[in-house]
């Protein structure tokens, strides 16, 4: 179970007038400027659930993240998962996660990707009988037989998320967090994926968190919503609810609102979190 | 996680690595052979020098090509094992920090572990060519507590040279940019060092000893080696650089609090 209460986040980031004049004077003297990235965040999410968070660039959905991580320590607030606090309890903690980052390879670009796992094998001392049962699991799943012994560089984008989604699931987390899984990806490794994480879920019990900018994610995955603005929760709830508060701007016809990328834009907008 | 498994693990990444380099057999080669190369440029340099001198403050050609082959090991020693310190701006910059604290084992060990570069080792044969003359030619008796000396020396180089690239890598952590002021004192240390440091006089003396303590590596321990004193406690001061190197770790963890509690 992870909750969150009243988690603040703020970062320093120095400032500055565009021209070389202001780049000199900006050696000596550094104007700061305090970004709110999270604003008393709270939230609770049950063993088992497939969450999508979802909010505009910038929202703070990455600090949230790489605090559920552990690699992030936040100014203020408490945030306990399955009763360890991630930035403390870190290497302890990190055992139990799985972490995918579409845009961001943990694979070894030069080896095949067996080679890849192995070396995940060792990192998470993982026991070979359990490895093996592992491997095979997620080879049949992901359909992987083909392309395990194909360096990385030589793998299509579709390819190489199903080893990443993979690689995170070796040591057979308790928690998945999806950084937008589906980034680039043709139709067909789209639908790959999404179904995987479904049958993960339902198989395992595994906690989901995804966040991304393909609502067709959110609405094959997610039961619940997140919506994330300006470092505050601003929905929590499923994605008819979301459709809800988007039907009740007075631009939105029924008609629009099917498209869900018009819902939440126009949800963003309305929320005037952009 | 215990020693060996750490042991276990760095072995593994460096086989790793030795097989994504291998990927480019040509690339290794020509790295291998530039760095070896430019190496014995630099022995040729000192050979011309000493065609012209006979001495340099009292010490012989052969004195210089063991100090020279001294560094040239403990660079190149400390260049293939602590890589990943040297490269670690570029690995923050993409990302890749996060991903090692993703992991359950020691950030220290993943860095080092996933940049081990073979190709680095290529000045070892100068080294070799130039130990062996300089063993031959020097005024050195080797007893058993002169080959002591040489190789506590290279192992203090070595650690010495990890400590600055450690040092240069938490540079990363309080945004500051530029790593010149780090290279300054690594590759500064690595042309100047090839010389008994006392050559350059008490001010650089005072610099090597207190503020970055090459003299505890080189110019103490070769005073004992040479046979210039008796004292032999200078042959033990590359010890020394453990404390050195206990300070370059507190930097380092500074680095890491503050990098969690910015993400940089």
């Amino acid at each position: 179970m992870i909750t969150m209460e009243n988690v603040c986040k703020s970062y320093k980031v120095a400032k500055r007038n565009a021209g070389f004049g202001e780049a000199c004077k900006a050696l000596f003297r550094r104007e700061y400027e305090v970004i709110h990235a999270l604003n008393k965040l709270s939230f609770t999410i049950q063993d088992g659930e497939m969450v999508g968070y979802i909010g505009p660039n910038g929202a703070g959905k990455s600090s949230t993240i790489k605090i559920l991580s552990g690699i992030l320590t936040p100014d203020s607030g408490t945030c306990v998962i399955d009763g360890r606090i991630p930035w403390k309890n870190r290497t302890e903690h990190v055992r139990h996660i799985g972490v995918v980052f579409g845009q961001r390879s943990q694979l070894w670009w030069d080896i095949p990707v067996i080679d890849s796992f192995e070396l995940l094998k060792e990192i998470y001392s993982i026991s070979t009988p359990q490895y093996n049962n592992k491997l095979e699991e997620l080879t049949q799943l992901l359909q992987l037989q083909e392309i395990l012994k194909t360096p990385t560089r030589q793998l299509s984008l579709g390819q190489r998320m199903r080893c990443e989604v993979a690689a995170s699931l070796l040591h057979e987390p308790k928690l998945l967090f999806l950084d937008e899984p589906t980034i680039g990806l043709d139709a067909v490794s789209k639908l790959a994926v999404r179904d995987f994480i479904r049958k993960i879920n339902r198989e395992h019990k595994t906690t989901v968190i995804l966040t991304t900018h393909d609502m067709q994610d959110i609405e094959v995955i997610a039961e619940r919503v997140i919506l994330i603005g300006r470092g505050q929760i601003l929905l929590d709830g499923t994605l008819d609810a979301l459709r809800h508060a988007a039907l009740n701007t007075e631009d939105g016809t029924a008609e629009e609102q099917i498209n869900l990328d018009r819902v939440v834009a126009d949800l963003y907008r309305k929320l005037n979190i952009l | 996680m215990n020693i060996r498994k750490s042991i276990a693990l760095y072995t593994r990444y460096a086989s790793v690595c030795v097989k994504s380099v291998m990927q480019y057999k040509l690339s290794f080669l020509l790295m291998l052979i530039g760095r070896v190369i430019l190496s014995f440029n630099e022995f040729i340099a000192i050979k011309f020098l000493f065609s012209g001198f006979v001495e340099i403050r009292g010490y012989s050609y052969g004195d210089v090509l063991l100090c020279f082959s001294i560094i040239q090991i403990s660079f190149t020693l400390a260049e293939l094992f602590g890589n990943g310190f040297k490269v670690f701006s570029s690995m923050v910059k993409r990302g890749e920090f996060d991903r090692i604290l993703l992991r359950p084992c020691s950030p220290i060990l993943q860095i080092i572990g996933t940049r081990f570069e073979i190709g680095r080792t290529g000045p070892m044969i100068t080294a070799a060519v130039t130990l062996v003359i300089g063993m031959r030619t020097g005024n050195v008796a080797w007893d058993a507590g002169a080959v002591f000396t040489l190789v506590l020396m290279i192992a203090g180089g070595t650690l010495l040279f990890i400590g600055l690239f450690l040092l240069g890598a938490s540079f990363c952590f309080f945004s500051i940019e530029d790593t010149s002021i780090i290279n300054v004192l690594t590759y500064g240390a690595k042309s100047h060092g090839k010389y008994p440091i006392d050559i350059y006089g008490k001010g650089i003396m005072r610099f090597c000893t207190y503020i970055i303590p090459y003299t505890l590596i080189q110019y103490y321990p070769l005073q004992y080696l040479l046979g210039r004193t008796t004292q032999w406690r200078f042959a033990l001061y590359p010890m020394g650089i453990v404390v050195f190197l206990a300070l370059c770790y507190v930097v380092w963890r500074i680095g890491v609090r503050n990098y969690k509690s910015c993400g940089a």
